[in-house]
């Protein structure tokens, strides 16, 4: 672009790398808030994404919870849906010759009940066109077994890691729970099984209860909680996560809009997935990216990249510097 | 298939008893291209609290691009909204789902309890812009007492179909419940049911219509949060196994295709 004459806007440059993969910008949907895109595509522009994750895919079709299956909290939502999708056959003949020509990076999010799953469905997606990347799933509250056992126990998570690893010729992404009580270690043993990518936050798991009738309003009785309500728990933990490791983070967690998505970029975040937002905005995402954009030129940034991270922190002061309170008061 | 989101205007709002409420909007694009029986996703305000957006079936359209949710205030999101004030913006998404599909060659039987009412205006409308003649058909609406029926019958008389009433009080129509005077009368021959209201008053009239074996639709009602097939959280047990989503494959269903609680 150095060719062009002063004075013309130059576009910012939104492109982020996730390993290998270059995205045009930092915004992917999260995995099962946004389908198999084509539910969005009279209402959004998807070429503008700089991702897509779909629907989380199982080795064999999965029919999901009995209703109900969601219920809303306090600023967010509780769903248990159960993971219900077509299965990795299905989707590969009925959604991805669809996704693979909209010619933008498809992420496939996958999930097992076993080490045995996980790479059986990562051996299916090899070599189809279109598929970008894969997302692991360890981390599902809502399912009975796998899932987030998986996530939950450091050497397990290593070990999917590396199962998917083994049969996967795209790169690979794994998505953590923050039910855990120390996300750190997970991330580390994530790293070391060969993640290209870590991902988090998924669902914190919660639960509501109906006073009038006693019951727990969600069929499955408890659900994982998304929205605003999380966003602060996801800042600190990809705050913490992106310390400890040396591959990109992407952050979810309640972002809703872009200064939402330039905090998790601050906190060390390199990409961000939009997840409840697109059920209440079907173009978020893409009001997410036109925000960003906006906010690069009026920013004066030359590339996106240098805001990740870059998270200013108060100045470490001696001890004896910081004021004392009176002990005898 | 359109769906817009709309920033519509609140240009009126009626009361009609204690808790029921009409909310007239100027919502041009989705009152343009709107089915009968097609709902809207409806932001009542633009924070994070209430966050979801609450499913409203469609009243009526207008040609001047008016349309019309009847509603009852039953908790946080219907109470925001029966304080809107003409002026004030709401955010709306729609039209969304499969709305009724009328068969203009059958005598229609279009059949409403409570706030199932809701949806039937557009729909007797349709009906008898579609027909030429509408004077086969019945209309037969249930509420729990005359003043949830009464301010809504006239818009419904303009019409000419034959309409009979119960109220559980017996304070309009029939004393008891609509399936009683469903039973008690002549259905027209060959005719079609269409039917929206509380889930035990559809069970029993999808059971009558089966034992009759006339065709019935039905249209449900569910929690969602997105209206779209996005976030799967609509889902309802269907007659041939597995889930059926509401947003999508309904909120209109021929009662067949639904599990039924006996």
């Amino acid at each position: 672009m150095g060719e062009l004459s002063p004075g013309i806007n130059v576009l910012p440059d939104l492109r982020v790398n996730i390993g290998s993969l270059e995205l045009a910008n930092p915004v992917m949907t999260a995995s099962g808030t946004f389908g198999y895109a084509r539910e969005f595509e009279n209402l959004m522009n998807l070429h503008r994404l700089g991702a897509v994750i779909v629907k989380g895919i199982s080795l064999h079709p999965r029919a999901g919870n009995p209703p109900p299956r969601i219920v809303e909290t306090a600023c967010g939502m509780l769903n248990a849906i159960g993971l219900q999708n077509v299965g990795v056959d299905r989707f590969i003949t009925e959604k991805m010759p669809y996704l693979a020509a909209l010619h933008i990076p498809v992420i496939v999010n996958i999930l097992g009940d076993s080490l045995a799953e996980y790479e059986e469905i990562t051996a299916r997606l090899a070599g189809i066109a279109g598929v970008a990347g894969i997302e692991v799933n360890i981390s599902c509250p809502n399912v009975k077994k796998g899932g987030v056992a998986f996530g939950t126990d450091p050497a397990m998570a290593a070990a999917v890691t590396s199962a998917v690893k083994k049969k996967a010729d795209v790169p690979v992404m794994v998505k953590l729970s923050p039910n855990v009580s120390d996300i750190k270690v997970i991330a580390r043993a994530v790293e070391d099984g060969g993640a290209d990518s870590i991902s988090l936050i998924n669902t914190l798991i919660g639960m509501a209860i109906d006073l009038k009738t006693k019951q727990p309003v969600l069929a499955n009785v408890i659900g994982g909680l998304s929205g605003p309500a999380i966003k602060p728990v996801a800042l600190r933990l990809v705050y913490e996560v992106a310390k400890v490791v040396s591959i990109p983070v992407i952050g979810i967690g309640g972002i809703e809009s872009a200064e939402d998505a330039l905090e998790f970029m601050l906190a060390g975040a390199t990409a961000v997935q939009i997840g409840t937002a697109n059920f209440l905005n079907p173009r978020a995402s893409e009001d997410v990216v036109d925000g960003i954009a906006a906010y690069a030129v009026a920013e004066k940034l030359t590339s996106i990249r240098s805001l990740i991270g870059g998270l200013r922190l108060p100045a470490a002061r001696p001890q004896s510097l910081i004021p004392m309170k009176n002990p005898a008061k | 298939m359109s769906q817009y989101q709309e920033k519509a205007t609140v240009t009126r709002v009626e009361q009609f008893s204690e808790k029921n409420y009409r909310l007239t909007l100027d919502c041009p694009r989705i009152a343009g291209c709107a089915q009968p029986g097609q709902f809207v996703m409806l932001r009542v305000g633009p924070g994070k609290d209430p966050l979801l957006r609450r499913p409203f079936s469609i009243h009526q359209t207008r040609a001047d691009g008016r349309l019309q949710l009847y509603f009852k205030v039953v908790g946080r999101g219907t109470d925001i909204l029966a304080q809107k004030r003409p002026g004030e913006t709401l955010s709306v998404f729609g039209p969304l789902g499969r709305g009724y599909r009328l068969d203009a060659t059958s005598p229609s039987v279009i059949v409403g309890g409570g706030l199932g009412i809701a949806p039937l205006l557009f729909l007797v409308k349709e009906n008898c812009r579609l027909k030429n003649d509408c004077s086969k058909d019945l209309l037969v609406l249930g509420a729990r007492e005359k003043i949830e029926l009464e301010p809504l019958l006239a818009d419904f008389q303009a019409f000419g179909l034959t309409i009979h009433t119960a109220t559980d009080d017996g304070s309009l129509g029939h004393r008891g419940f609509i399936i009683e005077l469903m039973q008690s009368l002549p259905l027209p021959a060959g005719c079609t049911v269409y039917c929206c209201g509380p889930e035990a008053m559809m069970a029993v009239v999808s059971s009558l219509c089966r034992s009759r074996a006339i065709p019935c639709q039905v249209s449900v009602e569910s929690v969602m949060a997105c209206g779209m097939g996005a976030c799967l959280g609509c889902s309802r047990p269907a007659a041939n196994g597995g889930y059926t989503h509401v947003c999508l494959n309904g909120p209109v269903y021929d009662a067949e295709e639904l599990l039924w609680e006996s």
